[in-house]
């Protein structure tokens, strides 16, 4: 098919660009009798960088993997740039993926790992190596055309597994946790980098990662999954700001939930009763009744003593000092539901067994479906 | 932008179908006499045989051709497919139906009479059935097939395809002909008979009797062999793992000296030491005046030739089980206040077990396969692979005799095979774990650390008499008796003489070294190149039917030298598969034979590299076989390295398949080499024996510097640590 050569201007055809790059229309993934995907339809845009979010197990690497054509969909259709790809073998298919493990080739030089797709496709080696050469730049790895993957620290062999992505211009990127092979202080700055080169180049990414932190920082839109299904699909504030139930909460906000009975008020607001404290807040459709509460863990406040009016009465099970901040769990008096507590740094660690009283900031909950 | 090439898959259809038609229309379709290489001359395609020759029945090999040839057209993929079926189909039922001897369709040759014999297949018939398989392959990748990769249901359907025909037809025609009379017709009563026979069975020397039965022989030497060579090998790991032993490298030399050794020379070494007219048996009654006996000749220098060829096999099995053994768990057990013993008995016995029994395994699996001592060293004690190469090369000449001991021998290695696999193989807790365990292993007890160098030591000196036996026994007149030097043997050997015409080879030995060259050579990159090809399908695609594909190609490792060759002769002696006589058909015996090892260097080569670099590779638009070549094969350089070396080696040391296959024009240096010992024409046979090992040394070291060592570490650690500092620090 179409090959882009430096110079030549992009074939866009006025239809093209209007369609999403990836669609998913009822894929569905089987592994003999298990069904890893039970059905999954979502779209997602050009020029985006959309995040697979989900703990281990969910399907958000089979999904990013059918993407990839490197497994086939049992069912359903899977669309790049518009064309139907389903029956396309990886090779076939106008897309790179950047891998956990960033799979360079050990006994190819950088220059060679870069040029290796451009190869495939025909390009002859000057040219291919002077594409490469110009995406070796983009990530900072000028001068290390000549190395071998294992005379690289892990940042730059990362580095070199971005750039022999984006060299073959892919409709659509895609990287299975790419930072997961990387220290704590390494990841912040190549998630960064990553985030800034796909706005550069105008990339569309899909980016599936566990790390909840790594899926706010770099996303357009966030697609959470659980047992190969969606359970939520939105931006990263929508995600942690309106959890669509309390899995989002948990798993995103990390989030305590306090069971509460919802009364409406209007159209909008209703009032939360969890023992003697009262709160008003939006219901988001909820009907009267029981319901559950999700509360940020640093929007809980503490102190020490028994509990007055709008405070819930509790004891302190562990106190933890963590640098920046510190970490009570609290287990409230009557219902036993165990709380986890941010707190600033201010004053003495309160002892670990004594009474305390727990408020709540209503600017950091929200109701959630149960 | 779009990668790969979705043309290509069209154009290869389109050579395919020419392929099958030139395999019609020009190439010779019958063989005749000799198989496949033989008669261009007087050879007809196909299309000519049935017009002109009245072979009417080759006509319906055609119109599967132009079903494919619509197919193509009008890209339908199950009429391709079909086409391919009925094309492979007509092929078997008209080359198996329609001949003189064997299985055959009386009613097909009935309706087609006066067409009885048929002579032996063609280049044309082998290019026919390949594209009619490449036609299906096609067909099935556009069904989707293997993700429509078309290189890769081609590569599984030759390699399955070929494994049918080299092992399995083989095979089954053992099995049938045991149950055939000489006339072919089936006979239930006489197989019962011969396969109860006392000659098989007797257990008269326990009764006083002369002879036991050849199979309680076999069975008897199998488990002394085994369960000597596994104590031996025992001691041997033992000094080399838990004892600081001054020669490590003696022990490796001893490791790899069975590779490099015909398996019958040891016998021959052994005869002119401890022989009856040997060095030790004469210096024994010059000093001593102990009569020369024959006492080496049957079930004692047998076992002690054994020995010698096995025991290295146990020792590396052990060693590596040895060393498996974490020595944390040791110091874990020591620090719960265990002694010694008490360690040993709970905790290092119980990891070791399976590794030994393993290794009884192994050394019991090939003294029952061993042909080459038996004959040299057996004297009158039959076992089972020398009685079957006496039914069919002795006067009785009882193929069917030799075909129901075939099935004998077969069923006890393949028991101890599927014993090894099953049983065995799932209780190794042998682990091979990333981390380095700190720790030193536990030392032996004083005494057994005695007693191992006692065994040890001794060992060691006999394994370099033998082998220095070999090296120098050549050069003197007659060992033993005339210990004076010369080069009559060498000479009688490899002569190289200036005759009227220039140089020539005069020696007696030179047909046979240069065919064996060349049969090696060949066997050489076809058997690495399919025994990787089918190592990277086991380990890296995924079909139905891998499972069993992969034991059945583990298994046909089980099977002895002695029941191939037998099996060829029976499947490939007559048409429509004829290559006895040919030096094709021990190319081929050696394929079949040394492929397993190929199949389990790639796999285990394979499983450590991870399999995203395929994916990486396949994102990056390289389809199957590009990756094939470009990124599995690089990384694959030493299993390639290990699997030629091993063809080579073992093509040139073989001698129980190929003794059946050898014929008057292609002679195999080992099968001389045995004929000359049986001549009593020592001097011949050991100056041969040593000029094999040498060429099969410098074999081993040019092929190790030729496929060269991995180019994936650091090139230079300091270099590497150097630079690597900054760069970390700057990313």
């Amino acid at each position: 098919m179409n090959q882009i050569l430096p110079g030549q201007p992009r074939p866009a055809p006025a239809l093209a660009a209007t369609r999403p790059a990836v669609e998913f229309r009822g894929v569905v993934k089987r592994y003999g009798p298990v069904t890893a995907v039970p059905g999954l339809d979502f779209t997602i845009a050009r020029g985006t960088l959309v995040t697979l979010l989900g703990p281990s197990g969910c399907g958000k690497t089979t999904t990013l993997r059918m993407i990839a054509g490197l497994e086939s969909a049992s069912e359903g259709q899977i669309l790049i740039g518009g064309e139907d790809v389903t029956p396309l073998s990886a090779a076939e298919r106008d897309v790179s993926m950047v891998f956990q493990s960033y799979a360079l080739f050990p006994h190819m030089t950088v220059m060679e790992n870069v040029c290796y797709g451009l190869r495939a496709s025909g390009l002859r080696r000057a040219e291919a190596e002077a594409m490469a050469a110009e995406k070796l730049a983009t990530v900072g790895l000028s001068g290390f055309e000549r190395r071998l993957p294992s005379e690289l620290s892990g940042g730059q062999q990362q580095r070199v597994a971005v750039a022999r992505a984006i060299v073959l211009e892919p409709k659509v990127l895609l990287f299975d946790e790419p930072l997961s092979n990387l220290d704590a202080k390494l990841r912040r700055r190549v998630r960064a980098d990553i985030r800034d080169l796909q706005q550069k180049l105008g990339l569309t990414v899909v980016y599936v990662t566990h790390d909840q932190e790594e899926a706010l920082a770099v996303s357009d839109r966030i697609i959470v999954m659980r047992g190969g299904c969606i359970v939520q699909d939105g931006s990263p504030r929508d995600l942690y700001e309106r959890p669509g139930n309390r899995f989002i909460a948990d798993f995103i906000g990390n989030a305590n939930l306090l069971p509460v009975l919802l009364r409406r008020l209007d159209d909008s607001l209703a009032e939360f009763s969890i023992g003697a404290l009262r709160l008003t807040l939006p219901h988001r459709g909820l009907p009267d009744g029981a319901a559950e509460l999700a509360v940020r863990p640093q929007c809980l406040g503490l102190r020490p003593g028994a509990a007055a009016a709008g405070e819930l009465p509790g004891h302190l099970r562990k106190a933890a000092y963590l640098g920046d901040h510190l970490e009570y769990e609290v287990v409230l008096d009557g219902s036993g539901t165990e709380l986890l507590l941010k707190r600033p740094v201010e004053g003495a660690l309160i002892p670990e067994g004594s009474a305390v009283a727990v408020s709540i900031d209503p600017a950091g909950a929200v109701v959630v479906p149960a | 932008m779009r990668k790969g090439s979705a043309g290509s898959s069209g154009q290869g259809l389109r050579l395919w179908l020419l392929a099958a038609l030139a395999s019609l229309l020009l190439l010779p379709w019958y063989g005749l006499e000799g198989g496949l290489p033989g008669g261009w001359h007087a050879a007809r395609p196909a299309l000519l045989e049935a017009l002109s020759g009245g072979r009417l029945w080759l006509l319906p090999l055609a119109p599967p051709l132009l079903l494919a040839a619509w197919a193509a057209w009008a890209r339908s993929s199950g009429a391709l497919v079909a086409a391919g079926l009925a094309g492979i189909a007509w092929l078997l039922v008209e080359a198996f139906g329609l001949r003189a001897h064997g299985l055959r369709l009386e009613g097909l040759a009935a309706l087609l009479e006066g067409s009885a014999a048929q002579p032996a297949l063609g280049w044309g018939a082998l290019l026919y059935a390949l594209s009619c398989l490449m036609l299906c392959a096609h067909g099935l990748a556009w069904r989707g097939w293997c993700k429509g990769e078309v290189f890769l249901i081609g590569a599984i359907g030759i390699v399955c395809g070929s494994i049918l025909v080299f092992v399995g037809y083989p095979v089954a025609c053992v099995l049938v002909s045991a149950f055939q009379d000489n006339e072919g017709a089936f006979d239930l009563l006489l197989f019962a008979g011969k396969i109860t026979d006392a000659s098989i069975w007797s257990l008269d020397c326990l009764a006083g009797g002369r002879h036991c039965g050849v199979a309680w022989n076999s069975l008897a030497q199998a488990v002394l062999v085994g369960v000597l060579s596994t104590l031996l090998g025992l001691a041997f790991a033992l000094v080399a793992t838990r004892t600081r032993f001054p020669f490590p490298r003696l022990l490796r030399i001893m490791s790899v000296l069975p590779v490099i050794t015909p398996p019958f020379v040891i016998g021959l070494a052994l005869i002119l030491i401890f022989g009856r007219a040997g060095i030790v048996s004469s210096l024994l009654q010059d000093w001593f005046d102990i009569r020369r006996s024959r006492w080496l000749y049957g079930m004692p220098g047998l076992t002690i030739a054994q020995l010698l060829a096995f025991t290295p096999i146990s020792f590396l099995v052990l060693q590596g089980v040895l060393q498996g053994v974490s020595p944390s768990m040791e110091e874990a057990s020591q620090t719960l206040r265990s002694g010694r013993w008490r360690t040993f008995r709970l905790v290092t016995w119980p990891l070791i077990r399976p590794g030994l029994a393993n290794a009884f395994l192994i050394a019991f699996i090939e003294s029952l396969a061993d042909f080459g001592n038996p004959i040299m060293i057996g004297g009158n004690f039959q076992v089972l692979s020398t009685s079957i190469y006496f039914a069919v090369v002795g006067a009785a000449h009882d193929q069917g005799q030799a075909a129901v001991l075939a099935i004998v021998l077969l069923v006890f290695t393949l028991s101890a095979f599927l014993l090894q696999r099953f049983w065995i193989g799932r209780r190794s807790y042998v682990t091979v774990s990333g981390k380095g365990d700190a720790g030193l292993p536990l030392p032996l007890a004083p005494w057994l650390h005695r007693a191992c160098l006692a065994i040890v030591l001794p060992w060691l000196a006999l394994t370099a008499a033998v082998y220095g036996i070999i090296l120098v026994g050549g050069f003197v007149k007659a060992i033993g008796q005339d210990n004076s030097l010369t080069l009559d043997h060498f000479l009688t050997a490899f002569a190289i003489e200036q005759g009227p015409h220039g140089w020539f080879l005069a020696g007696s030995a030179w047909n046979s070294l240069t065919t064996t060259l060349m049969v090696a050579v060949l066997a050489m990159p076809l058997t690495a190149a399919l025994g990787i090809l089918t190592g990277y399908l086991l380990n890296r695609q995924s079909f139905a039917g891998r499972a069993t594909f992969e034991f059945l190609t583990m298994m046909s490792f089980a099977i002895p030298g002695t029941v191939i060759g037998i099996s060829y002769i029976l499947a490939f002696n007559v048409p429509p598969l004829e290559l006895t006589g040919t030096a094709l058909i021990m190319v081929i015996a050696f394929v079949f034979r040394n492929m397993p090892v190929g199949i389990r260097a790639s796999i285990a080569n394979l499983s450590q590299v991870d399999r995203s670099l395929d994916e990486a590779s396949l994102t990056l638009g390289a389809r199957s076989a590009a990756t094939l070549r470009r990124v599995i094969l690089p990384i694959l350089r030493p299993a390639i390295a290990t699997s030629m070396v091993y063809a080579f080696v073992r093509a040139i040391t073989s001698v129980s398949a190929v003794i059946f296959l050898v014929s008057g024009e292609y002679n195999l240096a080992t099968v001389y080499i045995v004929g000359r010992a049986e001549f009593g024409e020592f001097g011949i046979a050991i100056v041969y024996s040593a000029v094999l090992i040498v060429i099969m040394v410098a074999a081993l070291l040019s092929i190790q510097a030729l496929v060269g060592e991995r180019r994936i570490g650091r090139r230079k650690a300091t270099e590497a640590a150097g630079s690597r500092r900054p760069a970390a620090a700057g990313a």
